[in-house]
């Protein structure tokens, strides 16, 4: 079963998760997100967990290294963290003090245009 | 309001092999195990994530691409004391309380280092025994909130 799905907004790819983030499943999710950056040559990145089930800490490091990733390239990075259970892990690390959070993927796009973002290629 | 029932405790031992896809096996065991006392629905996603942690790390750390067995044993009463043992016989860990570090990790820039932060947030206590070249023992214990009156 395929567990992500990708959308572009503009420079800005969307990245769709749902089911289940382990560290069996974390590589392949990593390096589609890879190379889907590389293919659309997307400068920015959402990350929404808004449809994953279940998580542990392989769904932190997912979102840490594509955060590298992206400000290698100097985008712009946004984690939708869906329900509060896994929103309850990403807080425990702390890590949205590096990476902001929007409560949807409509908010996290509208923060990354209103910060440099081109999402209709104005 | 007196009660006579029995208050009995229910266990099972597993071995499988190192293995990532083993991850989500290992959860759905003890997920299928503690279902039969209907705890809440919090205690059991806060188990199935400590277990999914310790076996990762197993997997990850202990044997990296070797082979090996993990050993996963689990003791639960009726009214909800549940013990977790995960064992390996894989490298070990020089220095536990270094490891058990929030953020710290030898997993490279993939893993964020919080394994063990996940597994005490979630469980009440967990007790690692490690020496190098000698495997590790991660015991957690959590009392669960279940339907045993």
């Amino acid at each position: 079963m395929r567990n992500i799905f990708f959308d572009m907004a503009g420079d800005i790819l969307i990245a769709s998760l749902s089911g289940e983030i382990d560290h069996h499943n974390a590589g392949s999710l990593r390096s589609e997100i890879d190379s889907a950056i590389r293919a659309f040559n997307s400068k920015h990145l959402v990350l929404d967990y808004s449809d994953v089930d279940f998580m542990d800490s392989s769904g932190i490091g997912l979102a840490m290294g594509r955060y590298r990733n992206i400000s290698k390239r100097d985008g712009i990075m946004v984690i939708v963290p869906g329900n509060t259970y896994v929103t309850r892990i990403f807080g425990l690390s702390g890590v949205f003090g590096t990476i902001p959070k929007s409560k949807t993927q409509e908010l996290a796009l509208e923060y990354i245009s209103e910060k440099g973002g081109t999402p209709d290629d104005k | 309001m007196t009660n006579d029932k029995e208050i009995r405790t229910h266990n099972f031992e597993i071995e499988f092999d190192s293995c990532s896809r083993n991850e989500a096996f290992a959860r759905g065991v003890i997920i299928a195990f503690l279902s039969e006392l209907d705890p809440i629905l919090e205690d059991l996603i806060e188990v199935k994530t400590a277990v999914s942690e310790a076996v990762s790390n197993c997997i990850i750390h202990a044997y990296r691409k070797s082979d090996g067995r993990i050993h996963m044993l689990c003791d639960v009463s009726d009214d909800g004391y549940l013990t977790i043992t995960i064992k390996d016989n894989g490298v070990g860990i020089e220095n536990v309380e270094k490891a058990m570090l929030p953020l710290f990790t030898t997993g490279g820039t993939e893993r964020s280092g919080m394994g063990f932060t996940v597994m005490e947030t979630f469980m009440d206590s967990v007790t690692v025994t490690s020496n190098p070249g000698e495997g590790t023992e991660v015991v957690m214990t959590k009392k669960l909130d279940v339907g045993y009156v």
